[in-house]
């Protein structure tokens, strides 16, 4: 859970630096409350991308949560519709970690979901205050550090220990090469795009892997 | 004003996409259930998604392609990269990646 903190700085002080507005960076981070998409959606937001591709590309990349939704309901189905929402609002990667690790281990219990309330609380106060302390350094920080290269540089640090097979390695490249080719279309479609067909690559690729090995 | 209301708008929408997607089978648990092959093209979302920008990031400067080895940005991310590999250790590739920036600027300049 602390090691939301560095990403909260890093977020802040980029924002800030690409050019969106503190009170826009800061309110991202309770508003969306989803690490990795606002990274993704900072340097949109700050280029005047239109908004239907910025909240396009955000639902795409917290897509995955749809799987952490669908895993961890049948622990939550008997808790009021207020409880539900609340908790759903409070299911990031890191929260959805611990939790169905927590549940897997302690099997039935009344009070439960009271663990996951903690650990949501817990990790957004965190990314709250990295959010704000990232912000007020940024703000400080000249043009010249070339702070944005920050970007790209947490990005890969992501990604590649992500690469675990060779169709993930084939849909990085395909997704990289493609991003660089599509730059220049409207609106920033490129980087949608060139996921779009990285992703098919790279279920075409696993897909026969499967049909050799399995 | 307005430009800031559009900002708002904006991430107000990109968080109701957001939570929608985070209650959907909490809020109807037990009468859908996400298909096999889709939930194998969202395990590849994040690799694709960073990817595709990631490398853009790194090869244009002010809109236009820099292929030059003189980009330090090229060399500095074939470094982080290499340091991801090795390590798997998110916060020393991204101090190696920026030092590397920084070192290879100087030396350019």
């Amino acid at each position: 859970m602390l090691g939301v903190i560095p990403f909260g700085l890093i977020y802040g002080a980029l924002a800030v630096q690409l050019g969106v507005p503190a009170s826009i960076a800061q309110a991202m981070s309770s508003v969306i409350f989803g690490g990795s998409s606002q990274f993704i959606a900072a340097p949109l937001l700050a280029t005047a991308t239109p908004a239907v591709i910025v909240v396009l590309t955000v639902f795409v990349v917290n897509l995955r949560h749809l799987l952490y939704s669908a895993s961890i309901a049948p622990y939550l189905e008997k808790l009021s519709p207020l409880w539900k929402g609340i908790l759903a609002y409070l299911l990031t990667d890191e929260v959805y970690a611990v939790s169905i690790a927590h549940f897997q281990k302690e099997g039935e219990g009344e009070h439960r979901h009271w663990f996951l309330l903690g650990a949501g609380l817990t990790l957004w106060i965190f990314w709250q205050v990295s959010t704000a302390a990232g912000i007020f350094v940024g703000a400080q920080v000249p043009p010249e550090w070339s702070l944005d290269f920050a970007l790209p540089v947490t990005f890969i640090a992501i990604v590649v220990p992500m690469l675990k097979n060779r169709a993930y390695v084939i849909a990085a490249v395909v997704a990289g090469v493609g991003g660089v080719i599509a730059y220049g279309l409207p609106y920033k479609l490129g980087y949608l795009l060139a996921a779009l067909v990285a992703i098919g690559v790279g279920m075409t690729v696993e897909w026969k892997r499967r049909s050799i090995y399995g | 004003m307005e430009a800031t209301l559009y900002l708002w708008l904006t991430i107000l929408a990109c968080g109701i996409a957001t939570y929608a997607v985070r209650l959907s089978f909490i809020a109807v648990h037990g009468r859908i259930s996400v298909p096999d092959w889709f939930a194998r093209a969202l395990t590849f979302v994040p690799v694709a998604v960073l990817s595709a920008i990631t490398l853009p990031e790194i090869l244009f400067q002010n809109d236009a392609l820099n292929l030059s080895p003189l980009n330090a940005r090229i060399g500095a991310g074939i470094l982080a990269a290499i340091v991801a590999w090795r390590t798997k250790n998110v916060w020393v590739t991204i101090v190696v990646g920026m030092v590397a920036l920084w070192g290879i600027l100087y030396f350019v300049k």
